[in-house]
């Protein structure tokens, strides 16, 4: 590990050596840049969107892409960019509120599962496994199920999902920590253990959950739209994307942009939020780094 | 009864601060080539029969080679471990026991660990890591406790600004300051460093060596350092306990060890050290026995040249052996044997 034995150099600044992030990773800024262009969309929606989400219009039903409506409108005569921009809103609230109730389940089990030992560490791990076994799609289905339909549902039950991987992360990373020669000096010291996993084990366990967080959005939003397209997820009226390509499955014969161009959207979100987040955690992970 | 032995020696102006009486480390481990899914365990002795005394302000090497019981050792003076038999005392009480009641003992003895990167919190700065023991110990203030951080990597030798850097941005030799300056903070009384210069360059092995040296006379701190290399041990300490597979074979005033080792192990281990303008000594025969495996009567004796007929059936205990010296051997080498091994 300690590679540079000399004593000269004092702390070469590395950071300043090496080219900004954004010349070496060309796709991680083209990535960043879409999904900031979202993030702006959903925020800014009533100034960006031309046309209220939710308005109907008879004269102007199923109308392909025209420079009045740029994607098209769908059956009800909705314009479908001004959905697919108000349809951002849910997908990254949705995408990171659940994402937030999972890591914030995940820590706490996995630190519980990671820290204690004997048949509690057992008894939830089995936990866990039983949450694993199934996809999380079908696991949201079953939350829904119990909770009912609506936003603040599906943010409850996608964020519920994915407590299973969350935690199985943490604890995998608290085995690693809590063996660390650090810890055993911070009880050496005799620092009281809860402070030594306060101080010591937790900040170490916090940052690659926060580079966790940044690539499962990515997942939620699409569970969430999934069930969305199943129908048991956000109600009719709300423009969400996972309803739009369900509502335009009917026409996708004759008029495909229904469907595709909410389903565009999505998979334009999905595509650069993963790269972003692979981008963050190849830039940041120390794991990965310590060999460079 | 213990207790009111222990109470007398606690009040002895003598009562060292460390002392083992025949302390033992017994691992089970699984019997080799025990059948398939067997429960079957063997005791790995991993300190058998070790007898110490570490007197206060003193400095004592502990030396050996790898695998001979000298991180256990540790483990049991710091209390990390309970013995599996005999006593370790600190300062006339058993050290498990002098750690579980407060932190006077964590204060007291403090830690330089051998792989000091990774005894530091690499989420931390320099500042904070020194910081923490100050705080921990409720040492000073929390107004002064910037200017005793700077202090103190002053002290080790560290440049101010240092405070505000992370441990992956030090060098190996800066990294051992840190771990110094933050042992340090608590205000010790005992010193416990396990290779803290080995892995560096000779240059930076002399500086630190000489600022441990220093610390230790001025703050008149005792120190125990484990090592490997002879040389370190004679420039750094006074005393001198040498290791061969759990036991202590030889301890004394390291000059007087090294130039004249009684026991053979001690002699074997100071012609094995590379000098100068001369060829590679011939390297002790055999290897290390498996401690699971001890060899009868006396543990050297596979691998001793000057072993006797009643070497491999008795097993010697730590003896003392001329002014201040000791050594665990039935034969042990008079001054011309000593020399006569160092010729061959």
């Amino acid at each position: 590990m300690s590679v540079q034995t000399q004593e000269a150099p004092v702390a070469a600044p590395i950071r300043k050596s090496r080219r900004s992030i954004f010349l070496r990773r060309p796709f991680f800024t083209i990535a960043l840049v879409v999904a900031l262009g979202y993030v702006l969309g959903a925020l800014f929606a009533p100034y960006v969107a031309p046309y209220d989400p939710v308005a109907q219009d008879i004269n102007a039903m199923m109308k392909p892409p025209s420079l009045a409506h740029l994607l098209g409108t769908d059956s009800y005569g909705q314009d479908i960019l001004s959905r697919v921009i108000y349809g951002a809103r849910y997908a990254l609230i949705i995408g990171i509120f659940s994402v937030l109730i999972g890591a914030a389940g995940g820590l706490v089990i996995g630190l519980a599962a990671g820290l204690s030992g004997g048949w509690l560490e057992w008894a939830l791990m089995r936990l866990i496994d039983s949450i694993l076994a199934l996809p999380s799609l079908i696991l949201a289905v079953a939350f829904i199920a119990i909770l009912g339909q609506g936003v603040d549902k599906v943010v409850i039950a996608v964020g519920l999902s994915m407590i299973g991987p969350f935690s199985r992360t943490v604890r995998a990373d608290v085995m690693q920590v809590r063996v660390q020669l650090f810890v055993e000096a911070a009880t050496l010291m005799s620092i009281p253990y809860l402070k030594v996993i306060w101080r010591h084990i937790l900040p170490n366990v916090i940052f690659p959950l926060a580079v966790q967080v940044t690539i499962r959005i990515s997942e939620a939003i699409l569970v969430s739209s999934s069930l969305s397209f199943l129908g048991i997820g956000v109600t009719p009226p709300t423009p969400d994307w996972g309803l739009m390509i369900a509502e335009g499955r009917a026409f996708v014969s004759f008029a495909a942009w229904m469907s595709a161009m909410p389903g565009f959207a999505l998979a334009l979100l999905l595509i650069a939020l993963s790269i972003v987040g692979d981008g963050i955690r190849e830039e940041f992970d120390p794991k990965l780094r310590r060999g460079a | 009864m213990i207790m009111a032995q222990t109470q007398t020696q606690t009040t002895a102006p003598t009562a060292p601060v460390f002392e083992l009486i025949e302390v033992e480390q017994v691992f089970p481990v699984p019997r080799p080539g025990r059948p398939f899914m067997s429960r079957d365990t063997v005791g790995l002795r991993a300190l058998d029969g070790v007898r110490l005394r570490i007197a206060q302000g003193a400095s004592l090497a502990l030396v050996g080679e790898s695998g001979s019981g000298k991180s256990t050792l540790l483990r049991v003076l710091l209390g990390l471990d309970a013995p599996s038999g005999g006593r370790a005392l600190y300062r006339g009480k058993p050290i498990r026991e002098a750690r579980a009641f407060g932190t006077g003992f964590a204060r007291d003895v403090a830690m330089v660990y051998q792989d000091a990167r990774g005894s530091l919190d690499p989420r931390m700065t320099v500042g904070a890591l020194v910081a923490e023991p100050l705080r921990h110990f409720g040492i000073v203030p929390k107004g002064e406790e910037a200017a005793r951080v700077a202090q103190l990597l002053d002290r080790v030798g560290l440049p101010a600004d240092a405070a505000t850097r992370y441990p992956s941005g030090l060098s190996g030799g800066q990294i051992r300051r840190v771990a110094i300056a933050r042992a340090l903070a608590s205000e010790p009384s005992v010193l416990v460093a396990d290779e803290a210069v080995s892995g560096l360059d000779v240059s930076t092995q002399a500086q630190l060596l000489t600022l441990l040296r220093g610390l230790q006379r001025d703050m008149g701190l005792t120190l125990v350092f484990i090592t490997h290399d002879l040389g370190v041990a004679s420039y750094l300490c006074e005393e001198i306990a040498i290791m061969y597979l759990g036991r202590i074979v030889e301890t004394g005033p390291t000059d007087a060890v090294l130039s004249h080792p009684a026991h053979p192990y001690a002699a074997a281990l100071r012609a094995a050290a590379p000098r100068f303008f001369e060829p590679i000594p011939e390297p002790l025969p055999g290897e290390i026995p498996s401690p699971l495996d001890l060899p009868k009567g006396c543990r050297f004796s596979s691998r001793c040249t000057a072993a006797q007929e009643d070497c491999r059936l008795r097993d010697p205990q730590l003896g003392q052996h001329g002014a201040g010296r000791a050594v665990a051997c039935l034969h042990p080498l008079t001054e011309t044997g000593a020399q006569a091994s160092e010729i061959r």
